[in-house]
């Protein structure tokens, strides 16, 4: 499954960099939602993935039983996940912000620093 | 010793707060220290004269191997005394000269703080410390040549000397790190005392040259002298002390220290007598041909730089004694007629000599005075000028390389340089009377007791040079020359060449002199012709083309593009990244169907069919639906390869998301295709390969396991020591709970953000 997922990942990678290159403001924020996901997928293929065994610890144990997935990197996507989601929530009510005052949602012509 | 140098620094804080206390006798105030330093520093004569040197040694940076060492020979002693000494009296020379200027107590801030740098540089053991103090010296004289700054030539020439002098430095430090690689140390005095032959080693050649690079933008030697009559902009004191008693002679002083060292190479020797000849024979035909009299002392000092590093290339032991007297000599001269030029300017109103007359009734002390020094200035006896110029004359007449041409230089040098002192003491003072701007009278007691000590001290030294000799000037020699040194000094030698070049440079030097008149326009139109093919001419050059550089580096770059610099960013940052992992790696494309389940192949299929279509549609809704498929696949393969708490947030997180672009997005224009084809070509193939070089790395990445997972300690951990049996959480809210703690200080940011940017728009919209 990794190595399926890799391609996937890498398509994703390939999508992202290509909608943050584009001229017009919205796709550059599709583009970055894009990378984000890649990103908390990357991590997620190159740790290893495991079926059915959550990084969970049965009542009474103190350890789990038998092998489980690796919750380091679940924790660091976690964290990922939720700091994506506010840099996505400025950035877009930054471009909102920036259309409305620059009036365009071209990015070559929001070059100047002084519109 | 420490404190010693680090004086200047301390009382450089304080003294703002000491110019509100004692007001206009802060220039006698804080001449305490320097006084009480040049005390201090005789005291250590009698120690250097029975023990050679001394070291003095603080850790600093122990780990790095740099140390806060002094070292005190005579060399080094010397230079000290002349800087606090001199020191001394340019600090109570400037609290008259400078007397009621709105920022005085910022000048004495940085004037401090340039002496306590210069002393550090000149008694510092360790490179590294030394070239932290030059750099220091460097930054002070930059302050200070800009101390006019609401003056926009002030400005430029305190940026040229600073350009000049730091490109120096950094040439410099790269001489110092090759010669502390030759040596084996970062000491000065393991380097002299060690007797290894350094001008075999395969980096002499080259330590040499940025050494020197460094020592001759410093001592404005030819072809950088160009910066040190522009620093002329600076108030007189500094122009007094910085650049013509001391800062100038760093350069100098690290010459004489590295000549035992570095000396035997023949490459040493030649290139120090070729570029003192040289800048001996420029400064003194400028010096002669210059009017303003703060510029006829500038170039009259480059001439004395150039005498001073043509003496050590010579390197004999004559020379070096001779060396060390034209050092003090000069030092004593030069400080007090700049104190003096800054005088007539003071009380004249004008720097140009041919507007002064006959000054000599108005303000007799300076007249005697200025003579005094003019007289040492030109070699005359009974002044020590006398003594250090027969020497000079005397040690290249015996020199081993290139006698007669060194010779022959110098005497030129000495004919344009008696001109030069006629000059300053005749023209000024004596002749008809011609009226100036101010009504001339006599300038305060402060500004006079400088110069007429220093040159009362020139004349004693004339009279009884075994004073200075046998105190210090004979291990300063011995110093340069590395082994000691017996030096005989006295006034009178008999006849012999040496006075009979005296006299005869003179007599030419005053046949010049009653011309000059008649010459000065003639020199003009020669100094502004080759002003046009001069070094100078060449530093501007070179700024314009750094300028050019930069604003068409900056079009290019830097020009606003964002898509630009993302394109750059992403090719620069996977090419290098596709490189090594090729290089290192390998290029290992495998795909493994057989370990996968059908619906996870549709789930890896989602993925992309979103990822592309959300790509190529050209319906906002549409890409943004796509987005929450994309998001929703992922979730999923959380939730089957084991993660459901990712599952969860990341559902939460996307459902946000979309609801968050449906509402501000739509506000926006409809997608509309403004690149060319050719950019989106462009755009897809870098995206492309950087997508390609991705999947070979986490290819590359499954293979290879470097290290142990540190994972286990929080699986066996969680539950005996945090008590919860969801490690993820586990690791988020206690293991990392400072972490988590800095995510939500980023969240509770960005809300901010989004809040005031709404806020703001509904005050706008308030407002209309």
């Amino acid at each position: 499954m990794e190595s399926l997922m890799a391609y996937v990942v890498g398509i994703l990678f390939a999508a992202a960099i290509y909608m943050m290159l584009r001229r017009s403001i919205v796709k550059l924020v599709i583009g970055l939602i894009l990378l984000s996901n890649a990103a908390n997928l990357l991590i997620f293929v190159v740790s290893g993935m495991t079926r059915g065994a959550p990084p969970l610890i049965p009542e009474g144990a103190d350890a789990p039983l038998g092998a489980i997935a690796d919750p380091l990197p679940q924790a660091l996507i976690l964290t990922a996940i939720v700091i994506a989601f506010g840099v996505l929530a400025f950035a877009v009510v930054l471009i909102r912000r920036a259309y409305e005052v620059v009036g365009t949602d071209d990015l070559d012509q929001m070059k100047d620093t002084d519109t | 010793m420490l404190l010693a140098v680090l004086s200047g620094f301390l009382l450089a804080i304080v003294t703002p707060a000491l110019h509100r206390i004692t007001g206009r006798y802060i220039g006698w105030t804080l001449a305490i220290l320097p006084a009480s330093l040049t005390a201090y520093f005789a005291s250590l004569i009698p120690d250097i004269q029975a023990n050679g040197s001394l070291m003095l040694e603080y850790a600093w940076l122990p780990g790095l191997g740099i140390d806060l060492n002094f070292l005190v020979d005579g060399l080094s002693l010397v230079f000290a005394l002349l800087i606090s000494g001199i020191g001394t009296f340019i600090l109570i020379y400037a609290g008259s000269y400078l007397a009621g200027h709105n920022y005085l107590a910022r000048f004495f801030v940085i004037m401090l703080s340039f002496m306590a740098s210069m002393l550090g540089l000149v008694l510092s053991d360790n490179l590294i410390t030394l070239f932290v103090f030059w750099e220091l010296t460097s930054i002070t004289s930059y302050l200070l040549i800009g101390f006019n700054h609401e003056d926009v030539e002030a400005r430029k020439c305190a940026l040229q000397g600073l350009f000049v002098t730091a490109a120096g430095g950094l040439t410099l430090m790269a001489g110092l790190i090759l010669l502390a690689i030759m040596g084996d140390s970062y000491s000065l005095s393991e380097i002299l005392s060690s007797d290894m032959a350094l001008h075999e080693h395969a980096f002499y050649t080259a330590a040499v040259i940025c050494i020197l690079a460094g020592t001759f933008t410093k001592s404005a030697q030819v072809p950088f002298h160009f910066w040190l009559p522009n620093a002329m902009a600076a108030p007189t004191p500094v122009s007094a002390f910085l650049h013509s008693a001391t800062m100038v002679k760093a350069g100098i002083y690290l010459m004489a220290r590295l000549n035992p060292s570095l000396g035997e190479g023949e490459l040493w020797g030649s290139a120090l007598m070729l570029f003192g000849a040289a800048t001996m024979v420029t400064g003194a035909y400028r010096a002669f041909s210059s009017t303003g009299i703060k510029n006829v002392l500038a170039y009259s000092t480059i001439m004395a730089l150039g005498t001073l590093t043509m003496l050590i290339g010579v390197g004999t032991e004559l020379a070096l004694t001779a060396f060390i007297c034209f050092l003090v000599a000069h030092s004593l001269y030069k400080g007090g007629l700049f104190m003096i030029a800054g005088a007539l300017d003071h009380e004249t109103g004008t720097k140009d000599i041919t507007r002064m007359g006959g000054l000599r009734k108005a303000m007799p002390v300076t007249a005697a005075i200025t003579c005094l020094a003019a007289l040492s200035l030109a070699g005359l006896p009974p002044l020590f000028g006398f003594i250090a110029k027969e020497l000079l004359f005397e040690s290249l007449l015996d020199s081993p390389l290139w006698s007669a041409g060194l010779t022959t230089a110098a005497v030129a040098a000495a004919i344009l340089i008696v001109g030069v002192a006629g000059l300053v003491a005749i023209k000024p003072f004596f002749g008809q009377v011609v009226n100036t701007p101010k009504s001339p009278h006599e300038a305060p007691f402060g500004m006079l007791v400088g110069p007429a000590v220093l040159s009362v001290t020139a004349l004693v030294f004339g009279l009884a040079p075994f004073l200075p000799e046998g105190a210090l000037l004979q291990s300063a020699a011995g110093s340069v020359k590395g082994v000691p040194v017996e030096t005989y000094l006295a006034l009178w030698h008999g006849v012999n060449l040496p006075l009979i070049l005296s006299i005869g440079s003179l007599l030419l030097g005053l046949a010049l002199l009653f011309r000059w008149s008649r010459l000065q326009p003639a020199l003009y139109a020669i100094n502004t012709y080759a002003a046009r093919f001069g070094p100078e001419a060449g530093y501007f050059r070179f700024m314009e083309g750094i300028t050019i550089v930069a604003a068409w580096q900056t079009r290019v770059l830097q020009n606003g593009v964002l898509g630009l610099y993302l394109l750059l960013l992403v090719a620069v940052t996977f090419g290098l990244t596709g490189y090594t992992l090729l290089s290192h790696h390998g290029f290992n494309l495998t795909l493994n169907l057989g370990d996968s389940h059908f619906y996870e192949w549709g789930i890896a299929l989602l993925l992309v069919v979103a990822a592309i279509f959300a790509c190529t549609t050209h319906s906002r809704l549409g890409s943004v639906a796509s987005m929450g498929v994309l998001g929703f696949g992922v979730a999923l393969t959380f939730i089957l390869f084991s993660a459901p708490d990712l599952g969860i947030t990341q559902l939460l997180v996307e459902t946000l998301t979309v609801i968050l672009l449906v509402l501000v997005l739509f506000k926006l224009p409809e997608f509309t295709n403004l690149s060319s084809p050719f950019e989106r070509y462009r755009d897809l193939a870098v995206a492309v390969f950087a997508g390609g070089v991705m999947t070979l790395l986490i290819l590359a990445a499954l293979d290879i396991q470097y290290f142990e997972s540190i994972s286990s300690y929080y699986i066996e951990n969680s539950a005996p020591l945090a008590y919860g049996r969801n490690i993820v959480n586990v690791i988020l809210v206690d293991f990392r709970a400072l972490d988590t703690l800095g995510e939500i200080f980023v969240l509770s940011l960005a809300a901010l953000g989004v809040l005031s940017m709404i806020k703001l728009r509904a005050e706008d919209q308030h407002k209309l």
